[in-house]
């Protein structure tokens, strides 16, 4: 029996109960729908409530703990000898049991004993679904049975039925709570076990990046080392020279969109400049990769300099790219919101337009223009694409832009694509970085956001 | 006292003639500096303009030879000892398309040659023949006529990409084979047509036969989740959060958390995803569930903020009158104020939405960045993205894979801006002035 057939069967069973409820209403109060408390149809919706609430709450939390369940009763009816093995050990074998009933290729020979374990998941499988089926259909039917005796024409149904709704309302909006709980619990808890391994003092003041894990005891740089400056540093190298791209295109385009532009010429400009933001990341990637990344070195070799194919001005400047709408649009809207007064004063006293935007509008707007500014830093720490295509791997100390530097989000990505156990410092490292990339662009945006909502106020 | 400080009318004049003749020299400079600031401004559009029309010229000139193929007019005979009736599909079929091509050329003997004229051809081309036959067994004992695809390097040097005046050793493509497709060529077996493996086919190591087809597919399932996941929770909060939330600490918090929420990065997501969905919730690696339900978090501040900025737009008298005539709160805002923010709050979910459709990195987290041939058929299979894809063709070091690159990103963009115009026209097109 399938999951959506399950599904399916219990959505079916929750309109059926949507109709007997409405009619039974109706029923009870001859017909005469005046005589209800509520509209009919808040009586269908009160015996759906019942019918459909508690049977796919079910469903949901069943699916939810199944695979465990499923798994400790498979490790329970395994011989003695293979449930002392270790974990990583044991997860090969429960995989190679569930590729086995899936009827999938296995890593090991299938004896007898394997056989054995396949079959007895599938049966549980089987079982699992079952009872699921069984108990879910129950639970519609009793809700329904139970809903409908309750309708009488005095019953408050529509009441009931807002209370549930505002209650779901309310769960909904916690959802956004809880991603970023979940967020920083996840985070927090693969770093606290990479600190566990690595010394958080070495992570975060060490000056060496090369996190291979060792195949070998005796091999070369077995340990590895997680010293997370030099991507720090190429990090911050290359939203540097991100924002010396976007910081001055942007606050001159806003300057000339919000006070020499037309209202038309603007109306054209501002959503072809924000087609920029709305680009994917890959493709910028791409184009570095592909366009300037190579013009870049052709140009250096004409010129005599040796630039990286993965410089991170390339990558830097085509991040750039990417961020001069966030600096431009967010620029635009506070410099309007500079009250006339200021400008028409500054023009009494015979400055020129430019002098004005120099020595009035600018100041005015300085803290929302520097708010605008830290987005788009944040914006350029955390993007991920174009480095991961466009720079390097190797991390290095360096401030030659023309040399490859890494990134922290390359890093994540290098570390945690492909395979992975989960149990190794080099993968644990991934979720440390995350912290770090977390943490820090949650307090530049805090700042900025406060900046910019504080400096709004200031004028309304 | 002051009569001596002052200084006679005479002077005064002097003085501010002089004055308004150093103002009068300064005019010309500060008129010059006025418009070279008006001249920064301009640039600086410009620069960014040009930085679209570029990247749009490079990706749009790079794409435009992959809707194209070059392909081999052969005429097989499909003899029945070569292919045993009842075992069709294990017929020897790249000797069978071999064959043909070794007729046309009947000096080329020695092994080496031999072997460098069969590379000429794609694997594809035995699969063709196979599907083909398979398709109508009575063929077999016929003579056909079909359309095989060359190899990516022939068509390369038949687009041009690979030019044949370059020197040997820097060409993928030997001297010998660009005179066997020359010779092709005047028989008048190579034609170019239009690619259409490129949206048929799923992902392949052999550019020729690669197609986005299966991560347009796996694209599809991804935002169906997401749409499904982020549409009706992001309405909701939005509905509470704007009317009925109290205005509390409580409600102040969410409202600071889906701000930021909405600027943190997206491999951060990934990281969620990785952690809690596939480590806690043990759900399948690379599956459209896992990454349309990661997605949706990212989608879900967009569609609150824009939903929160539609209802705000709806005026109070709206409510007041349908609270005047009886309706509870909740029917006033499902009967009232919902429907009528309900175009802004579409709106605000397309571009939600076209975000989600272009990102890449927290999907690389959650494996959707395996190679995967098979089209996906459902939402548990293993698939990947446009995007991923585009990211993957990227890194493969074939030169046909390029264009290959650039016209899935044509393909994207496509849709994103069809979803971007779709929004404007919903936008203007309900916009209601109250």
């Amino acid at each position: 029996m399938s999951l959506s057939l399950i599904l399916g069967t219990l959505s079916i069973l929750t309109a059926i109960g949507f109709y007997m409820g409405r009619s039974r209403a109706l029923v009870s109060a001859d017909g005469d729908s005046h005589r209800l408390h509520s509209r009919p149809h808040y009586y269908g919706y009160y015996v759906a409530i019942w019918c459909g609430l508690p049977s796919i709450m079910f469903f949901g939390l069943w699916l939810a703990f199944e695979p465990n369940i499923v798994t400790s009763l498979l490790i329970d009816s395994l011989p003695a000898a293979q449930q002392q093995l270790g974990d990583a050990e044991l997860g090969l074998l429960l995989n190679d049991i569930r590729n086995l009933a899936r009827g999938d290729v296995t890593s090991r020979e299938a004896g007898p004993e394997l056989m054995a374990a396949a079959g007895y998941y599938n049966s549980l499988l089987q079982t699992s679904k079952l009872v699921l089926a069984a108990i879910a259909a129950t639970l519609a039917v009793a809700g329904i049975t139970f809903a409908r005796t309750r309708i009488v024409p005095e019953m408050r149904a529509r009441n009931f039925v807002e209370k549930v709704t505002m209650a779901a309302l309310v769960v909904c909006s916690t959802i956004a709570i809880l991603t970023t709980i979940g967020i920083v619990i996840s985070l927090l808890f693969e770093s606290i076990r990479f600190f566990q391994k690595v010394s958080p003092i070495d992570f975060l003041f060490g000056l060496e990046w090369s996190p291979q894990t060792a195949l070998r005891k005796d091999q070369v740089g077995a340990t590895g080392l997680f010293g997370a400056v030099p991507l720090l540093a190429g990090t911050m190298f290359i939203s540097l020279i991100a924002m010396c791209v976007a910081a001055p295109v942007g606050l001159l385009a806003a300057i000339y969109m919000s006070e020499y532009a037309s209202p038309r010429v603007r109306a054209w400009v501002k959503p072809a400049l924000e087609i920029l933001a709305g680009i994917p990341t890959v493709v910028y990637g791409f184009f570095a990769a592909l366009t300037v990344a190579p013009f870049l070195r052709g140009t250096g070799a004409d010129l005599g300099v040796d630039i990286s194919s993965e410089s991170a001005l390339a990558a830097g400047a085509v991040m750039g790219i990417m961020i001069i709408p966030f600096v431009s649009s967010l620029s635009d809207d506070v410099i309007r919101a500079v009250p006339q007064s200021l400008r028409e004063g500054s023009y009494g006293l015979g400055a020129t337009q430019s002098e004005t935007i120099k020595q009035v509008i600018i100041p005015a707007a300085l803290p929302g223009i520097v708010g605008s500014l830290l987005l788009a830093v944040s914006r350029a720490i955390g993007e991920t694409m174009i480095v991961v295509m466009a720079a390097g791997l190797a991390a290095k100390l360096t401030i030659n832009p023309f040399e490859a530097v890494t990134t922290v989000t390359v890093q994540i990505v290098t570390l945690l694509v492909g395979d992975q156990e989960f149990d190794s410092a080099k993968t644990l490292a991934a979720f440390a970085l995350g912290l770090m990339l977390f943490c820090v662009t949650l307090v530049l945006n805090v700042i900025a956001l406060t900046v910019v909502n504080k400096y709004r106020e200031q004028y309304d | 006292m002051t009569s001596e400080t002052l200084p006679d009318s005479g002077t005064i004049r002097d003085r501010n003639s002089d004055k308004s003749a150093l103002v009068k020299a300064g005019l010309k400079r500060r008129y010059a500096a006025e418009r070279r600031f008006r001249a920064y401004g301009v640039a600086g559009i410009l620069f960014g303009l040009g930085c679209i029309l570029l990247l749009f010229y490079t990706i749009g000139s790079n794409a435009i030879p992959a809707f194209t193929q070059t392909m081999l007019r052969l005429d097989i005979t499909l003899d029945p000892q070569d292919i045993d009736p009842d075992a069709i599909s294990t017929a020897n079929y790249r000797k069978i398309v071999r064959q043909p091509v070794r007729a046309l050329f009947p000096e080329v003997t020695s092994r080496r040659d031999k072997r460098a004229l069969a590379a000429m051809l794609s694997p594809g081309a035995a699969y063709a023949v196979r599907q083909m036959v398979i398709d109508d067994p009575s063929l077999i004992g016929k003579r056909i006529s079909i359309l095989v695809p060359l190899s990516d390097d022939i068509d390369q040097l038949n687009k041009g990409a690979i030019k044949a005046s370059s020197d040997e050793t820097e060409r993928r493509v030997s001297n010998k084979q660009i005179a066997w497709f020359e010779r092709l060529q005047d028989f008048g077996l190579v034609e170019t047509v239009f690619n259409t493996t490129l949206f048929t086919a799923g992902d392949s190591r052999e550019p020729e036969l690669a197609g986005i087809w299966g991560a347009v597919v796996g694209s599809f399932f991804t935002m169906i989740v997401t749409l499904a996941l982020a549409f009706p929770i992001g309405v909701a909060s939005a509905v509470y959060l704007e009317e009925f939330a109290p205005k509390n600490k409580w409600t102040q918090v969410i409202e600071v958390n889906i701000n930021n929420l909405a600027a943190v990065p997206s491999i951060v997501f990934g990281l969620l995803g990785l952690a809690v969905y596939i480590n806690f919730f043990g759900l399948p690696r690379s599956a459209p569930l896992v990454g349309g339900m990661v997605l949706a978090l990212m989608t879900l501040p967009t569609i609150i903020i824009a939903g929160r900025a539609a209802l705000k737009a709806v005026p109070p008298s709206i409510r007041d009158a349908a609270r005047g005539l009886g309706a509870s709160p909740l029917q006033v805002t499902t009967h009232h104020v919902l429907p009528l923010a309900m175009p802004g709050i579409l709106t605000g979910t397309i571009i939600g939405m076209a975000q989600a459709l272009g990102e890449t990195a927290p999907l690389l987290m959650i494996g959707m960045v395996a190679f995967i041939v098979d089209i996906p058929g459902g939402v548990t299979d293993p698939a990947t993205v446009m995007p991923v894809q585009i990211y993957l063709w990227s890194d493969a070091p074939e030169r046909a894979f390029v264009e290959r690159t650039s016209a899935a990103i044509a393909v994207l963009l496509g849709f994103l801006i069809l979803m971007n115009t779709l929004a404007v026209f919903l936008r203007k097109k309900f916009e209601r002035k109250w």
